[in-house]
């Protein structure tokens, strides 16, 4: 919302300098977004004569002028081709900066001319694009006065944002009443014009709406006006109206558009001769009716959109946008005026399906003061006769009125009650008098109705927030909440601190925290098991980010990708964020993933850089796991990994038929469609997903007793000779089966196949501690369990112990 | 050999002792002196040829020959010893200018940071967390909130609607964390305490927004909870949170369909010489929204709002965190550029605490 300073003054009757009432607009919650003073720019412009213009001796198209600057003779070299002697113009003297050249003036030597300043266009003063020509100024304006002041620029502009709510607010006097009730001065009355008006309207309303649909327009008023002449408005409202970004057309279309943004109503003026017949319907559209609007654009209607209808069909979208064929023109004579109230849904729903996005919507669809098509027509009807002569006739006025009066049942008292703020009941009344709003008191318990413009004011807390608004938030104290335990429980469930010591534990192995984006293109999501029709976008801001993720490996391997694309060759991330596998909340699921790329450190003098493996990531997803409290000497690996791991270097972990994890090498192809060359080093990833892994049962701070044996334990080493198949877990459990209970650790130290080994066959060599508790082993102990280790092995494993 | 001179034998031996540069040849030494056959042994045994006083004098010559050989075989073989150390030691020198083998760190990501700060403050005033889903219904985003269908508020938020289903209904990414109010208050009964952070959606995408952001929503319910209590919750929140005990802290009336009273919060800062300073200053940042829970909210949520009353706010995570870190940019928090990460990152073991500092 714009206006200008003056322009505020014209409803505010106040001694404040405006940068009082600059301060004071956003505690009353209008929000500055910025004010201009144009006059600033264009201080060093004066109005100046040419006296005389000759031709350049050395140049055809350029002119020696002389000019009368009020203050001297000063002589210019002009290119202009209207620089003639006699024109009034604007002239900027040496020193001056010029905005629309970016240039400040200095003496010019000009093809052996000396030109000691300039006269200017428009455009030159960036106040219009017009660069045809040095701006003409009216032969009396003043010689040596400010062009600023002159032309109405000394006006500063100030633009607030409104809230949904204020629709008051989408006219200048709005804005007035808010700074009187809080004390900035006195709304200055609207003037209350009595039209003598001759004879009837020759065009009236017909209201012509489904009774269920009556809602739709409650009330409008209209009148013919005849015998205008519609010639340019007066410079004073062209100078508000193009301060303000409107640009001047015509005293008709003029007027509508200030009044809209004085009083925050919209007006549509139709000129009465291109009305076909003496009707105007308000109706639905018929269903394949069309319209062209004032915007030269043709629209299809159907029977959901008001709109007003003449004998030729329908020439106007009722509160959006008038229509072309019976608009005014700059020769209309007579005009006849609508000034009605729409439902602001109807209006809303409209606008949105035909994307017609106007002034007049934006306040239709707030809510105007429904009351106003009684009492603007009379005030609209004065301007239009004092700018356009002519004569205006009695009022067509239809429809029972919207039925807004309502009261709201209130205490004083409330504002305490809610804000902690104390203010007399009779600063209240005051305050809540002066915004329009009438009350009834009955001692501490008042009715208070609000005026038509406030449909936002629908109870008691919208009262306080009035009041106390207009008293000032400063006035609210602060006070601590009250604490009813001094040291605080935790603020997160166990659960909820899952991603947060995550977040650390990752981190410290040396994975980077990323967050990214929970949606990706529909072809990725799809190969990665995701893509459902109940996750794409309805409007998404691009197909790259159109369908909720299914996964964040993808996400993860476009991280590592970019930042290959940056030089960066090695990669370690991680993010633990939503993936989704439907649209309700039991199909959000977190999920911790990692993908590391190239080496697992730089190549460095010790020797110790290597290439990332699936044992990076399988080690990654074991420790996570194992920070998250699972037992993950317990945990099953399959062989299930979905596809986007390589087939023969990726597992899941499990707890029984649950899976926390799976991890492996991400499958060549996959890579590759992120641009990851593996050549690089391989690239490897895992996802945890949290929500499977089951929260500890029992919560006890109490450990059981610890255990610590006081005898030595004793190692022995196996090599035994298997099938390729057979895997280290299968292997490890059987002997760790047979030990029982002395076998506590069972390890690999030695995989081998090749020379010695028989084809299909690998010789696998493990270390098994036996930790005795009661007594010191004896060799008889110790042979008895080997000797079960070797049984079982074979037994289960078809492994054969090699000597 | 009863002839035998123990003090020539003792000066041979000593000798031999000292000229001795290696542990091998001190060890043939001592078998010379003291071996089976060793000159001193076979002195010893020979002492059995001589008589009397003669026997006895011999007798503690030889021993203290042998004492002071043992001696002097023990002193140099501590001598080769430490020589011998100090060749290895000087062997065995290293460029210690060179690196060390590389270990790895990673970064927490500032908006986690920035986050477990805000959750570090609330703890201590006496919230929990709350979670809502990210694709929510119309429903909960919107109608609970008191923006019914063609509430104008609606418009202002570039909601991202999901495909509608068979019968129509579409659901929307949530444009804000207040769904999570209206979950709480239909699963709890007042008072409530709660932050809510997370993941929010807007279809807008330029240089100051992003399609996906981050949102951490407040809500307190309770008896006598006025905007008092939102207005010193928020100033202690704020001064705590930017670390500025001074910190000027600005309630402008806004509105805000679910609250009412509604205000927006600004705090001061100083922006002279290009940068930007929190604290006392000429200007004012506007850093979050809040306000009274509207009446009609709570009568959503099946809480009479005649019983029960309170607050509720929300703040952007990024603004937060670029404000306070100084990171001018917004685009880069979900680009996930290592340069970038490691430059705004935290180490993950130093995590904001009341007894630590934030």
């Amino acid at each position: 919302m714009k206006f200008t300073w003056s322009w505020l003054k014209d409803h505010l009757d106040t001694d404040a300098e405006m940068a009082v009432i600059l301060d004071a607009l956003p505690m009353l919650g209008l929000e500055v977004e910025s004010v201009t003073d144009r006059a600033e720019a264009l201080k060093p412009f004066h109005i100046a004569r040419i006296i005389k213009a000759e031709p350049h001796p050395n140049a055809d198209s350029l002119r020696v002028c002389q000019v009368d600057t009020g203050n001297g003779m000063v002589e210019v070299v002009c290119g202009a081709p209207n620089a003639a002697a006699g024109l009034v113009g604007v002239f900027a003297p040496v020193g001056a900066y010029v905005p629309g050249i970016d240039l400040t003036l200095t003496e010019a030597e000009i093809r052996g001319v000396t030109s000691r300043g300039m006269m200017c266009s428009e455009r030159e003063m960036m106040i219009s694009d017009e660069h045809d020509g040095i701006i003409s100024l009216p032969e009396d304006a003043p010689i040596g006065a400010s062009f600023a002041a002159y032309a109405g620029f000394d006006d500063p502009i100030i633009e607030i944002a409104i809230t949904p709510n204020r629709a008051d607010c989408l006219g200048v006097r709005g804005i007035a009443r808010d700074l009187a009730a809080a004390g900035y001065g006195i709304l200055i009355p609207l003037a209350d014009h009595q039209i003598k008006a001759k004879g009837k309207s020759d065009i009236s309303w017909k209201l012509d709406l489904p009774a269920d649909q009556q809602h739709l327009c409650p009330l409008v008023t209209g009148r013919v006006f005849r015998g205008l002449t519609n010639g340019a408005s007066p410079k004073w409202m062209q100078q508000r109206l193009s301060a303000v970004g409107q640009r001047p057309i015509s005293a008709l279309v003029d007027i509508t558009n200030y009044v809209m943004l004085d009083l925050g109503r919209p007006l549509h003026a139709y000129d009465a001769d291109r009305i076909k017949g003496d009707t105007l319907t308000i109706r639905l559209a018929k269903a394949g009716e069309e319209m062209t609007a004032l915007n030269e654009k043709t629209y299809a209607l159907n029977d959901t959109m008001l709109v007003i209808a003449d004998d030729d069909g329908a020439d106007d979208l009722a509160g959006i946008m008038g229509g072309e064929r019976t608009g005014v023109t700059n020769t209309t004579s007579n005009m006849f005026l609508e000034i009605a109230i729409f439902d602001p849904v109807a209006v809303a729903m409209t606008g949105r399906r035909l994307n017609i996005h106007s002034d007049a919507r934006y306040r239709f669809e707030r809510g105007l003061d429904v009351t106003s098509p009684d009492w603007a027509m009379d005030y609209v009807s004065q301007m239009v006769l004092d700018i356009c002569g002519g004569e205006a006739s009695e009022i067509d006025r239809h429809g029972v009125g919207a039925d807004w009066e309502r009261q709201i049942s209130y205490r004083p008292d409330q504002v305490e009650e809610l804000t902690s703020v104390v203010i007399t009941p009779d600063k209240q009344q005051n305050i809540l008098t002066t915004l329009g709003f009438k009350i009834s008191s009955d001692g501490d318990q008042w009715q208070v109705m609000p005026p038509p413009w406030r449909g936002d004011i629908v109870g008691s807390a919208d009262l306080v927030e009035e009041v106390v608004r207009v008293s000032g938030y400063h006035l609210i104290p602060e006070l601590s909440l009250p604490r009813d335990r001094v040291v605080s429980h935790p603020a997160v469930s166990d659960a909820q601190k899952r991603p947060i010591v995550l977040r650390r534990f990752m981190a410290g192995r040396g994975l980077n925290e990323a967050v990214s984006f929970t949606f990706c293109d529909a072809a990725t999501a799809e190969k990665y098991g995701g893509g459902a029709e109940a996750l794409r976008l309805a409007n998404p801001i691009s197909t790259d980010l159109s369908v909720m993720r299914p996964s964040l490996i993808p996400i993860l391997l476009n991280v590592a990708a970019r930042n290959q694309a940056r030089g960066e060759g090695d990669v370690a991330v991680f993010e633990i964020g939503p993936v989704f596998t439907g649209d309700t909340p039991e199909d959000q699921h977190t999920v911790l993933a990692g993908v590391r790329c190239g080496m697992i450190s730089p190549r460095e003098w010790t020797g110790s850089a290597r290439p990332v493996d699936w044992l990076d990531a399988k080690a990654d997803a074991i420790a996570a796991l194992s920070a998250l409290g699972v037992r993950v000497d317990a945990l099953q690996v399959r062989l299930d990994a979905p596809g986007w791991y390589h087939p023969g270097q990726s597992g899941t972990l499990n707890q029984g038929k649950v899976t926390l994890a799976r991890f492996g090498t991400i499958h060549p192809a996959f890579a590759a469609a992120h641009d990851l060359d593996d050549h690089k080093g391989a690239v490897a990833g895992f996802e945890v997903m949290l929500d499977a892994v089951s929260m500890p049962r029992k919560k006890t701070a109490q450990r059981p007793m610890a255990q610590l044996s006081s005898f030595q334990p004793v190692g022995r080493d196996f090599a035994f000779l298997l099938d390729d198949a057979v895997t280290a877990e299968n292997l490890i459990r059987a002997m760790k089966g047979a030990g029982k209970p002395l076998v506590t650790e069972v390890t690999v130290f030695d995989v081998y196949a090749g020379k010695g080994i028989p084809e299909g066959k690998k010789s696998v060599a493990l270390s098994v501690t036996l930790q005795p508790t009661k007594a010191t082993l004896t060799e008889a102990e110790i042979e008895a369990t080997s000797a079960a280790i070797i049984a079982a092995v074979e037994k289960h494993c078809g492994g054969v112990l090699r000597s | 050999m009863a002839g035998a001179d123990p003090q020539a034998l003792k000066d041979t031996l000593l000798a031999a002792i000292g000229a001795a540069d290696t542990p091998d040849a001190l060890e043939a030494i001592r078998i010379e002196a003291l071996g089976k056959k060793g000159q001193l042994t076979q002195a010893m045994k020979s002492l059995g040829t001589l008589e009397g006083d003669a026997r006895r004098d011999m007798g503690q010559a030889l021993n203290a020959v042998k004492d002071a050989v043992t001696h002097a075989l023990e002193s140099r073989r501590s001598e080769l010893a430490l020589i011998e150390l100090n060749k290895r030691l000087e062997q065995e020198k290293v460029d210690v200018s060179l690196s060390h083998r590389p270990e790895a760190i990673g970064v927490i990501h500032p908006l986690s940071r920035t986050l477990e700060e805000i959750l570090v403050i609330f703890a201590e005033m006496g919230f929990v967390v709350a979670e809502g889903p990210d694709i929510e219904t119309d429903y909960y985003n919107f109608t609970a909130l008191n923006m019914p269908e063609d509430h104008p508020a609606r418009q202002e938020h570039d909601t991202f609607y999901m495909t509608p289903n068979i019968e129509g209904v579409r659901k929307v990414l949530r444009t804000h964390t207040s769904p999570v109010q209206i979950r709480t208050m239909e699963q709890m009964k007042p008072p409530i305490r709660i932050i809510a952070p997370g993941r929010t959606y807007r279809s807008d995408h330029d240089a100051t927004h992003s399609p996906m952001f981050h949102q951490c929503e407040g809500l307190v319910i309770g008896d006598g909870i006025t905007m008092g209590h939102l207005k010193g919750c928020l100033i202690e929140f704020c001064r705590a949170f930017f670390d500025v005990d001074d910190l000027p802290v600005r309630f402008r009336p806004s509105y805000f369909p679910f609250t009412e009273p509604s205000a927006e919060v600004d705090i001061g800062c100083n922006r002279d010489g290009g940068g930007l300073t929190i604290g006392t200053g000429a200007d004012w940042l506007e850093i979050l929204g809040c306000g009274m829970v509207n009446p009609r909210v709570l009568e959503y949520c099946g809480i009479d709002p005649n019983e029960h009353q309170g607050f509720a706010f929300g703040m952007g995570l990024e603004r937060l965190a670029m404000l306070k870190y100084g990171i001018p940019d917004l685009r880069p928090f979900y680009d996930s550029d290592l340069r970038w990460m490691r430059h705004y990152g935290f180490m993950p073991f130093d995590p904001p605490s009341v007894h630590l500092g934030l």
